[in-house]
């Protein structure tokens, strides 16, 4: 069968499609902070994941302990649309373990920055500029994770698996939606704190699930964007980042959400060098996983179970980061917010644990 | 002509792999790839050098011929 791709004239489906999903996104996310969500946190990956693990106990932390329907939605949006469109592919099998790991610092990362790259937009279109310095961090991450690309670094390749094998992640979320909508004296759930603060569970779930088909048929990427200008000078997936900065501005200024500057952001913190130093990791290991944390999620629902197993080490590694004291604080009256010791520590070691195994997977002899 | 097996490979991999080897065969590969978001990534790049792209699908992967 010939492919349906042409030689585009003007501007072609892929950035239409990019350009629309990206306002999609941008005004779903201010719609959800109108309804409840906590500030500039319409969509976040890392902190939802985050709370997803608190509410299944995985932490403690009180205040962040909350089943996000955005991130059920997200997933089984792109299940059901992958399904849909004949693309629902289950591969496994590339460094699996690694995967597992690099997503946990990229968890790590992002918790101290406060934001995974989606939310680093958000924030920024509400006017927090502390979302600048962390843009500069992430796309220093991503640029050495080019120069690693560049120079043949490969988690190896992904085979075919069973459609079960696939299908596990897309059915652990629709276990999560039966907990959420009827188990939830199961669960814990915030009651102050930025795990208490939530849009109604049909309207996220469907901001979710409209997000998720349009992520999947879009193949928006947060770190792609920054990763294919670098590589290749290409940038369309740049217009998916802009139209999600552009729409979600014109929003928050329109619903006088727009707040400019470093303090008195809703949560996150003025500490400059962390905010950039956390989002290295996050865009070093966004690159060599392959995709940003929402392209994992909506990789996961298209039957990449290596993508799952990302998920997965998003999971366990926000457990971690609240366990014992890694994630930053946000800023307050009374402090200035940012990581402790314990997260200052961990940010390096995970950006030393990335470099290594970026390292022997870049230069060590292939096996195959 | 060059061929490619890029099949298992996650983006941007297939993409950063075909731009290499066009730089050592200028006049043109052939990439294999099974997952559409490859297919659209080393068409878009092939077309953005100048190259012609024609990719053909079967069994569920497309090979992508990309020349002068």
């Amino acid at each position: 069968m010939k492919s349906s791709l042409e030689k585009p004239k003007g501007l072609s489906k892929d950035k239409i499609l990019l350009i629309v999903t990206g306002c999609i996104v941008g005004i779903a996310a201010v719609l959800l902070t109108i309804f409840g969500n906590p500030g500039n946190m319409g969509f976040c990956i890392a902190c939802f994941i985050r709370d997803i693990s608190g509410a299944v106990k995985l932490h403690n932390a009180g205040v962040v302990q909350y089943v996000r329907p955005e991130i059920i939605g997200l997933v089984l949006g792109a299940f059901v649309i992958s399904l849909v469109k004949g693309e629902f592919k289950p591969r496994g099998g590339s460094s699996p373990m690694l995967r597992f790991m690099i997503a946990f610092c990229v968890m790590v990362g992002a918790l101290v920055f406060l934001g995974c790259p989606l939310r680093m937009v958000l924030r920024l279109a509400a006017g927090d500029l502390n979302a600048l310095v962390a843009l500069v961090g992430f796309a220093c991450g991503i640029a050495i994770g080019c120069w690693f690309l560049n120079n043949g670094f490969s988690l190896g390749k992904a085979y075919p698996q069973s459609a079960l094998e696939g299908a596990a992640l897309p059915a652990i979320n629709v276990g999560l939606l039966i907990l959420a909508v009827f188990g939830t004296s199961l669960l814990f759930y915030s009651e102050k704190g930025p795990g208490s603060m939530h849009a109604p569970i049909v309207l996220a779930l469907a901001c979710g699930l409209v997000v998720g088909i349009m992520a999947q048929r879009s193949r928006m990427c947060f770190a792609g964007g920054i990763r294919d200008i670098i590589l290749l000078k290409d940038w369309t997936l740049t217009l998916g980042f802009v139209a999600v900065f552009v729409s979600a501005l014109v929003f928050n200024l329109i619903a006088g959400k727009f707040k400019l500057g470093f303090t008195g952001q809703p949560v996150a913190h003025a500490q400059h060098f962390w905010n950039f130093i956390g989002m290295v990791v996050v865009g070093l290991g966004s690159v060599m996983l392959g995709g940003c944390p929402l392209r994992q999620l909506i990789l996961a629902g298209e039957g990449n179970s290596d993508s799952g197993v990302a998920v997965l080490g998003f999971a366990v590694g926000a457990a971690f980061a609240h366990n014992f004291g890694l994630a930053s604080s946000a800023a307050s009256a009374d402090s200035l917010g940012g990581p402790g010791i314990n997260g200052k520590v961990a940010v390096f070691i995970c950006l030393a644990f990335l470099l290594v195994v970026a390292g022997v997977k870049t230069f060590a002899k292939k096996e195959n | 002509m060059l061929e490619l097996d890029l099949t298992g490979l996650s983006c941007p991999e297939p993409v950063v792999k075909t731009k290499r080897a066009l730089k050592e065969n200028p006049q043109g590969v052939v990439s294999i790839v099974d997952n559409r978001a490859a297919l659209e990534n080393v068409s878009r790049f092939g077309r953005a050098m100048g190259y012609k792209v024609n990719a053909v699908e079967k069994d569920g992967a497309w090979r992508i011929e990309i020349t002068k």
